[in-house]
């Protein structure tokens, strides 16, 4: 069987995912820079706290005596004794919030973007998962770890990476929104009850946050795990395929939702 | 699709592939770097209040497009009596220990008619109409409280205490606010060590004109105590808690963008919720 090259990736969506990735990191930066000046946020279960995020020795960690000096900066430990941090990650509130609230314009431009084009080219039928792909997405888990041996149907994007792609841009959706709840609880105060209230749109906020993190790295996993072919698609566009596959992704890409 | 093994010798794409490829990542590498390069520009700017300049441009662009939708008659929500919240104390810059009460005024500088400040005392204040309200109090850390207010509006003292007006025409807080010099100046009492006072916030017009901005003298039905900010502080909703200063000694009524304690150190000097 003949291999072939199938364009994959449309120019406009490249350039989406990759102005995406550097604003989306400096947005969970500085985001945490600003929740590390009110760190409340714990899994407490039946009121057992399982799990703090950040215990205090991650803000400023204590560098051992064999740690080059031009990688550390002086401070002060709890007793006030001279030492040296690896870094130092506190009081850092007013940095947070100006790269924030710069870099939030475009991550909501990109997105608002992304989104209509979507729209607009079609591309939406290729993403948004059908009911279907709920039971399917299953089977891509189960072949994904070799618990499956059948074949999977040919598409441009299977079942898993649906779901997952539509849940990006709703939680990006859902980021913008509660991002603006809390931004502006007074003037904007429909928003803000509609996540009912500060403190709620503020743990939404953060909660979707790990769940970009958690996407980013089963993301990033399965992109090392299937290989160049696929990642090198996103950056110029092409991938290789069998002659049969391309037929098959030519018709999907103009026909009907998949 | 992932599964192929390309075989070099009998790949048909062998011309075109690389060429595509190398075009490509040329852009991607350049992308890289215009990154990397931008970042690092940003961050290197000479700095305006502590912040690299283009980026003290954005809390500005950001200071217009939400300044411009204060509305000064919409209220920020309010809450019953059973939604109101432990109190919390956070700061008290500004507000020295040996500070004596009992000879406080407030001194009012700008007001219309007057070329040189006038003084208030406590019963001056508390002989306009008073107002109560439960809001939120929002720290710009992230915490937040819900508590009870009592006080005087700041638009209700405007009225009795008029700004300078920019035409120099006799002043209209509630019919003509833009004709109003477009700021306010709150400080804590100036002191030997802080002539200016140690800790001041600036507020434009409309924000200290929202119906909900209050001179407070009571919280939470007992009149206000020494950490929070007796005699009068400012309590503004539609504010970041940084803008709620305690102890006010000086109200300024100005056409300069007042100086601003945290704007100062690297913080957005509208700070409006």
């Amino acid at each position: 069987m003949a291999n072939t090259l199938y364009k994959k990736h449309p120019l406009a969506i490249r350039w989406f995912h990759w102005i995406n990735f550097p604003v989306l990191f400096i947005m969970i930066w500085s985001g945490l820079l600003i929740y590390w000046a009110n760190h409340v946020f714990t899994i407490t279960l039946f009121g057992h706290t399982f799990f703090k995020f950040f215990p205090d020795t991650v803000f400023t960690p204590v560098a051992p005596s064999w740690w080059p000096e031009w990688l550390s900066s002086a401070g002060t430990d709890a007793a006030g004794h001279h030492v040296r941090h690896i870094w130092e990650l506190d009081f850092r509130l007013a940095e947070g919030l100006y790269w924030h609230f710069f870099f939030a314009w475009l991550f909501t431009i990109n997105g608002v973007l992304y989104a209509t084009y979507l729209l607009l080219s079609g591309e939406w039928r290729q993403i948004v998962p059908r009911l279907i792909a709920f039971k399917e997405a299953i089977i891509v888990v189960l072949a994904d770890l070799h618990l499956w041996k059948g074949k999977l149907p040919v598409r441009k994007y299977n079942a898993a990476q649906q779901i997952a792609y539509t849940s990006v841009v709703v939680m990006g959706a859902l980021m913008v929104l509660t991002g603006v709840a809390i931004y502006k609880p007074a003037q904007q105060s429909w928003l803000t009850s509609l996540f009912f209230g500060y403190s709620t749109a503020r743990f939404i906020h953060f909660w979707t946050t790990l769940g970009f993190l958690g996407f980013f790295l089963v993301h990033v996993g399965q992109v090392i795990r299937v290989g160049w072919n696929n990642f090198r698609g996103m950056i110029t566009g092409y991938e290789i395929v069998t002659e049969e596959e391309r037929s098959i992704l030519e018709a999907q890409a103009g026909g009907s939702h998949v | 699709m992932s599964e192929l093994n390309i075989d070099a010798s009998s790949n048909p794409l062998k011309p075109i592939e690389p060429k595509i490829s190398r075009r490509s990542f040329v852009w991607a590498a350049g992308y890289m770097a215009s990154v990397y390069g931008g970042v690092k520009w940003l961050s290197s700017r000479h700095q305006v209040d502590g912040i690299p300049w283009p980026l003290r441009k954005g809390l500005e662009f950001n200071e217009g497009f939400w300044g411009d939708a204060v509305n000064p008659d919409k209220p920020a929500r309010t809450y019953s009596a059973d939604r109101i919240t432990a109190t919390r104390l956070n700061e008290t810059i500004g507000m020295v220990d040996d500070y004596d009460l009992a000879s406080w005024k407030l001194s009012v500088e700008g007001v219309h008619g007057h070329d040189s400040p006038i003084e208030l005392t406590i019963d001056d204040i508390k002989a306009l109409p008073s107002f109560e309200m439960i809001t939120e109090f929002c720290c710009i850390e992230g915490w937040s409280m819900i508590q009870r207010w009592k006080g005087v509006r700041l638009r209700d003292f405007m009225e009795k205490y008029p700004p300078s007006t920019v035409s120099g025409a006799a002043p209209d807080v509630q019919g003509k606010p833009a004709d109003l010099v477009p700021y306010v100046g709150l400080t804590t009492p100036p002191t030997d060590d802080a002539p200016e006072g140690g800790y001041y916030v600036g507020l434009d017009m409309p924000s200290a004109r929202h119906v909900q901005t209050m001179l407070c003298y009571e919280m939470n039905g007992e009149p206000l105590s020494v950490e929070h900010g007796a005699p009068l502080r400012l309590v503004i909703p539609v504010k970041y808690g940084i803008k709620n200063i305690k102890r006010i000694g000086r109200v300024i009524y100005t056409d300069r963008k007042p100086r601003d304690y945290w704007a100062e150190q690297g913080y957005d000097w509208f700070a409006g919720l």
